[in-house]
């Protein structure tokens, strides 16, 4: 079986921040980058299907600057076995439409039994990437994954899915297809250091895709900027202030 | 393309979801402004039960879409939409940014060329130019989008938002049975499987204390159970928490587990991220407890506690001995 998991290189801002670009952006040095939460998760979910189908073979893709191939890094550590990043510079767009394009102009050629995308980023939150990508690729999707049960006898997945109010909804899938994982799918597997130094010493391939996609993006920010500033009360009075208050309310909602 | 915008109906088990009103009420802002009507599909194997439910003020029209499939296909409500899109080119088409939203809004922004974005907290329209708000980051920035010119664009808007559409219109009704190639449906339903019977009702629950990643390590757990059972709260979590086994998932508050409207809500150690919110910012008090002071929570919270929370804890259990 022939597996693809699309990874980004999410970033997370701290306290402060500055804006780039005409306020277009945030300026990358304010954030935080890792390997997608969500995409963690499907890496994992990959390496598992991989386990479980003799003679498969795990491939991860990203899409972004030379800074992504630390997600793919990520990936190799983890026991990914081949990783390709498609260049997209910082500048230009990022919407899922345009990301969805990239990915699958480099997977139509030959296309995957199974594509796994997280089910959204911790930084843009689209949460759509992965559907996008299997429009473009014609395959069908499932969103918000929790569970996977290949059935490859009958060339499809029985998958669960969650979706709001703690109901879940089981559907089945024609394989190829693409499956946007859910956090808590499964648990995955902790990374040593010296993993992620071996993997630094594994070459990442590049894969440059026609840029007309670049011309189709989907929207495009107009302007960045900090919410209006929140309208609660700050206590006063350190953590006994807090703990006081917290008190009072307990004993207002108990009356 | 005309001034018209298209509200895409989510229901369940035969019943309409709320965020479908809250599109409705987003839905006629935009039509006054652009100027065009606001029709709303309900795509089920028996819309004509559902028309009722759709009829408020502002539609002007509700297209009424046979389909076999009991529930929620992401095909087949792709291969509909996409005709009814491609047959009556709206300006605008609203979805919600659910589950099922983001199983077809993507696929057809790709399939139809329209612009898109999701997650969508705002939208205004000056000068005949649409603009869609929403955050990134967590929460920590938001934006102003712009779509490209002359195409329609699909909008997947956060639930609990807008306010819902209330009072009833007298909607046109028009029938839509566009013929869907099979070699389309290759997702099929099979079920839908009801959570399992919970150990706690969060939803009744008058004070709960929610906690999140703040807290740290499975071994903190216990000492807060113990210190919401004696302050006489109900102990909740967000989805960290429940993804890395700490507590079940009964005790799950957000998008996908319960929605609490308790007298309090205290969060300890809670981001805030909007799928969190989305279950419990109806509460009537909140008190959000963290050590960073741009955590969206804040954004929600009445009170905030910018300290860190195991000196508060350390402090609670102290005046709880009292």
């Amino acid at each position: 079986m022939r597996l693809v998991v699309c990874v980004k290189w999410s970033g997370t801002l701290g306290d402060d921040v500055e804006f780039v670009d005409n306020d277009q952006n945030v300026d990358p040095d304010y954030l935080d980058f890792a390997l997608n939460e969500w995409d963690r998760y499907a890496v994992e979910e990959a390496l598992r299907l991989r386990e479980a189908v003799a003679g498969s073979e795990v491939i991860a893709l990203t899409v972004g600057s030379k800074e992504a191939d630390s997600a793919l890094v990520q990936c190799l550590a983890m026991g990914v076995d081949q990783v390709t990043r498609i260049p997209l510079r910082d500048s230009d767009p990022h919407d899922p439409v345009t990301v969805g394009r990239l990915l699958a102009a480099a997977l139509q050629p030959t296309l995957p039994d199974l594509v796994l995308c997280g089910a959204q980023s911790s930084d843009a939150a689209h949460g759509a990437t992965g559907c996008a990508l299997a429009a473009w690729l014609s395959v069908p999707c499932v969103t918000m994954v929790s569970k996977i049960d290949l059935e490859l006898e009958r060339n499809l997945a029985r998958v669960k899915r969650e979706i709001e109010g703690g109901l879940v909804d089981v559907v089945e899938v024609l394989l190829p297809a693409v499956l946007t994982i859910q956090t808590g799918i499964n648990e995955p597997r902790y990374v040593t250091l010296r993993a992620v130094q071996q993997a630094r010493l594994r070459g990442i391939k590049t894969l440059e895709v026609e840029a007309t996609a670049l011309n189709t993006a989907a929207y495009r920010v107009r302007r960045m900027y900090l919410p209006e500033k929140a309208g609660a009360e700050r206590i006063p009075g350190g953590p006994k202030g807090v703990a006081a208050k917290i008190m009072e309310l307990v004993r207002e909602a108990a009356s | 393309m005309n001034g018209d915008v298209l509200v895409v109906a989510e229901h369940l088990r035969g019943e309409l979801k709320d965020v479908t009103r809250e599109l409705i009420s987003a839905g006629a802002e935009l039509k006054d402004s652009l100027g065009g009507r606001l029709i709303v599909a309900v795509i089920s194997n028996g819309p004509a039960a559902l028309v009722g439910s759709v009829s408020l003020e502002g539609v002007d029209e509700v297209v009424q879409a046979t389909v076999s499939d009991e529930e929620f296909n992401a095909d087949t409500w792709v291969a509909v939409l996409e005709a009814l899109i491609s047959e009556r080119s709206p300006a605008v088409i609203l979805i919600g940014s659910t589950a099922n939203g983001l199983a077809v809004g993507p696929a057809l922004a790709v399939r139809r060329r329209l612009g898109f974005a999701s997650d969508v907290i705002g939208l205004s329209v000056q000068d005949g130019t649409l603009t869609a708000r929403r955050e990134f980051y967590g929460g920590k920035t938001e934006a102003e989008l712009e779509f490209p010119a002359s195409i329609p664009v699909m909008l997947l808007l956060r639930p609990t938002t807008w306010r819902s559409a209330s009072g009833t219109g007298s909607p046109e009704v028009t029938p839509f049975s566009p013929s869907i190639a099979s070699e389309r449906i290759r997702t099929r339903h099979i079920q839908l499987l009801d959570p399992e019977p919970n150990d706690v009702d969060l939803s009744g629950a008058t004070a709960v204390m929610a906690i999140g990643r703040g807290i740290g390590d499975r071994e903190n757990v216990g000492r807060l159970s113990q210190l919401a059972a004696r302050l006489g709260m109900t102990l909740a979590a967000s989805r960290p928490l429940i993804d890395a086994g700490f507590l079940p998932q009964s005790r799950l508050v957000g998008q996908s587990g319960a929605t609490v409207k308790p007298k309090l809500y205290l969060a300890l150690g809670i981001s805030g991220a909007s799928q969190h919110a989305a279950g419990m910012k109806a509460s009537e008090t909140i008190l959000a407890v963290n050590t960073d002071p741009r955590a969206p929570i804040f954004a929600i919270a009445h009170y905030a506690g910018v300290v860190d929370l195991f000196q508060v804890v350390d402090e609670l259990e102290r005046l709880a001995d009292q």
